[in-house]
């Protein structure tokens, strides 16, 4: 691997990948993400690799075992460049009709593609499917045409342009400033502005500093991230390495989760292969900056999730939350200054940079920019992952791009930002995809696990099992958390089997308030969120006037 | 250091910065109970029992007292509505652990926490992590730790530790808030049954 030393040799680079290959060479891109290695993609690509042998075609046609496609509920998965053609529930079986129809002979399989449930029309394009033609697939389209262990598809792809320019073009105030007015906000859960964090880590005193991917997703129904780190790692990796140049640090950290083996070999790799181009290590582009990354793993524990006990973590100790009153940006990883940003967060970084705040600003709503990944998930007809910009309302989200509800059934809530998010039922279904929108609703985005439940769903179960979800997960220091959750389970408990009392009701609300104002860390604070929404949604199914929709 | 003028209760007081609202408070005379709080270790935040209400900059917030620094002008509340609400809850919610402990009774009585609010589980124990710590940090064995987490969470001395050093200690007893001699069956326990099958 040659050591790229200046902008002028990337590009250069750029264009001997781009010159070898041709783009009217078939390609098929195989889904190897986790739903659909699931289903037995494995076996697929394996079929995929046997009758292009079989046949001879080695020279004439690529596989690509890539990333994510999005669309779980159809995999396995393929698509098949240059025309984009798209088949669903693929088959080993399936694979030499693929070949000498599709590949070679350039016609469609009509059972392979996407048919309308409702309409019975047929569409073989992701421009014409509804699931994909809907979305705004700003970062997680690139997953079908990158093999994730190739950092020349990304480089094909323009692929480290923007840390060319942060570099050479750029001061570190600049591409700051350039995050500020793209008015970023975190993708994690918090939405807080990712340029502010960063001003505060940058201004913090001391000269050792530290960037962290939070990849550890440990919310249940949430996998966004794991698809778009697995599926696209230098994305990510590309954008911490802005971040670090703009923050000031020699030394990042990815934080992932220590039971996605796919996921960390990915990661792994994309670092290797980052190095092996000068892109990371000593004198990045012959730029003179110097920046470094370790991957840590966690133990398995949600609340590792929370960014002082993910520090804690990588300084080796027991991830449990820090009570001190100071940010992490300020004091964090060994009390030096860290500045932790979520996957999606830090692969928003990029193209922001190639493209400009103005651009970025264009998409979305008044104070939520952007795309949104969100993991579609729960009673909805297609299951997935889905982007799409701010501001889209959620009857779109649930209609347009997932199919609506399955089995004929009617919709009743929506469940956002799973055991620490809330629940709103479908009349507020035209509510826009907003921060702050949703969290006014009670309903915070999360970072963006979107459960969908039918009329059959019982809400005081909804809120029962987020509860029995977080007494295993809290780290059980402080006694609002620990004990409060306790409580509001075994009440719940009581209530779900029929044996509720009378004042329960106010002593949820109670120990809900108690545990969301003195608990020491955000989990706690915001962990009787679903029952409170619940509460306030639902209240007859707590008061036991079981509603039969 | 320098000093630092802040109000607690309607009174100015005038302290050491780098100090938490506890001990400006203790300074002063002013109590906030306090269950897993201790001079010789580092502040631990798990009991909450020491929340009061502070205003900074026109907000108000419920704060961890043994953890938050004091800063110029803070106006800070020892008791309030929602303080004493707090502070009954979480007795009520910790005496269902511990029925029989003195120091909780006591602040049982002050708040005026039902003991009987919750269905009791005794455990003796409310995870406030003294004995733990001061083994860690005074005496730097870690023979008695926390294992498992959330609701399972429990205090365990290590065996092959503990029955190295525990005899001739046994310092973590007399600060336990809830029941010294739990502490003791633990131990016992331990080195009875150093592989868990008990």
């Amino acid at each position: 691997m040659p050591r790229i030393n200046s902008p002028t040799e990337l590009e250069e680079l750029r264009k001997s990948i781009l010159s070898k290959r041709d783009p009217d060479r078939p390609c098929i891109a195989i889904c190897a993400g986790t739903s659909c290695l699931a289903l037995g993609n494995d076996r697929v690509i394996g079929a995929f690799e046997e009758e292009i042998k079989k046949q001879s075609l080695e020279a004439k046609v690529d596989i690509r075992a890539t990333g994510c496609h999005g669309f779980c509920e159809k995999g396995p998965n393929i698509v098949i460049y240059p025309e984009e053609i798209c088949y669903m529930e693929v088959i080993p079986e399936g694979v030499s009709d693929i070949i000498s129809q599709t590949v070679l002979g350039k016609k469609v399989i009509d059972r392979l593609i996407y048919t309308d449930p409702n309409t019975g029309e047929k569409a073989a394009h992701q421009s014409e499917i509804p699931f994909y033609k809907n979305q705004m697939r700003h970062l997680i389209g690139n997953n079908t045409k990158v093999d994730p262990k190739s950092i020349d598809d990304y480089l094909a792809l323009g692929g480290y342009s923007a840390l060319s320019k942060s570099l050479f073009e750029m001061t570190p105030e600049q591409v700051l400033e350039e995050i500020k007015k793209a008015n970023l906000r975190g993708r994690g859960g918090g939405g807080f502005p990712t340029g502010l964090k960063w001003e505060t880590a940058r201004n913090a005193p001391g000269e050792k500093k530290y960037v962290i991917v939070n990849a550890h997703e440990g919310e249940p129904g949430a996998f966004m991230d794991r698809a778009l780190f697995t599926g696209n790692p230098h994305s990510v990796l590309e954008g911490l390495i802005i971040g670090a140049y703009a923050i000031g640090s020699h030394q990042g950290f990815i934080y992932t989760r220590h039971d996605t083996p796919q996921l960390r070999n990915n990661i792994v790799v994309a670092l290797t292969q980052a190095e092996g181009y000068g892109l990371l290590g000593e004198n990045i582009l012959g730029s003179g900056f110097n920046f470094n990354v370790e991957v840590h793993l966690d133990i398995g524990i949600f609340v590792s999730g929370e960014s002082s006990a993910l520090m804690r973590s990588i300084e080796g100790k027991t991830p449990e939350p820090r009570p001190k009153y100071i940010r992490t940006a300020v004091s964090g990883i060994w009390e030096k200054p860290s500045n932790l940003n979520n996957v999606e967060t830090w692969a928003n970084v990029p193209q922001i940079i190639n493209n400009g705040s103005e651009w970025y600003t264009s998409i979305g709503t008044e104070r939520s920019k952007g795309t949104k990944l969100i993991s579609l998930s729960g009673n909805i007809c297609n299951t997935g992952v889905v982007e799409v910009p701010m501001g889209t309302s959620l009857r779109e989200i649930v209609y347009d791009i997932g199919g609506g509800i399955p089995n004929g059934k009617k919709l009743k809530a929506i469940h956002f930002g799973g055991p620490l998010g809330g629940s709103i039922p479908a009349s507020l279904l035209d509510t826009p995809l907003d921060f702050d929108e949703l969290a006014k609703l009670g309903a915070p985005m999360g970072a963006g696990g979107m459960l969908v439940m039918d009329e059959d769903t019982n809400m005081v179960d909804v809120a029962r099992f987020f509860l029995n979800f977080l007494t295993d997960e809290s780290c059980g220091k402080c006694v609002p958390c620990r004990e409060g959750i306790r409580q509001m389970l075994k009440i719940l408990t009581n209530i779900t089997q029929g044996k509720g009392r009378e004042g329960d009701v106010a002593l949820l609300e109670e120990l809900a308030e108690v545990a969301g104002n003195a608990s020491l860390c955000a989990l706690g604070r915001t962990s009787s969120n679903p029952l409170l929404s619940t509460l306030y949604y639902f209240r007859d199914e707590y008061e036991g006037i079981k509603e039969n929709g | 250091m320098g000093e630092i003028l802040l109000q607690i209760d309607g009174r100015e007081v005038k302290v050491e910065e780098g100090m938490t609202i506890l001990e400006a408070a203790q300074s002063t005379g002013i109590n906030i109970p306090t269950l897993c709080y201790h001079e010789k270790l580092e502040p631990y935040g798990a009991c909450r029992i020491c929340t009061v209400e502070v205003e900074t900059g026109g907000r108000t917030n419920l704060v961890a007292a043994c953890l938050y620094p004091v800063q110029e002008n803070l106006v800070v509340m020892t008791r309030s509505e929602k303080v004493d609400k707090i502070r009954k809850m979480l007795l009520e919610l910790m005496i269902a652990h511990a029925p029989e402990a003195g120091a909780l009774q006591e602040l049982a009585q002050e708040y005026g926490a039902n003991k009987d609010r919750f269905e009791k589980e005794p455990s003796f124990c409310i995870l406030c992590g003294l004995c733990v710590r001061y083994c860690a940090e005074v005496k730097k064995k870690n023979a008695v730790g926390f294992v498992d987490r959330g609701g399972r969470r429990e205090v365990i001395f290590i065996p092959e530790i503990a029955a190295k050093e525990c005899w001739n200690c046994k310092e973590c007893f007399p600060l336990c808030p809830t029941e010294a001699l739990q502490a003791g069956y633990l131990l016992t326990e331990a080195l009875a049954f150093p592989s868990g099958n008990r």
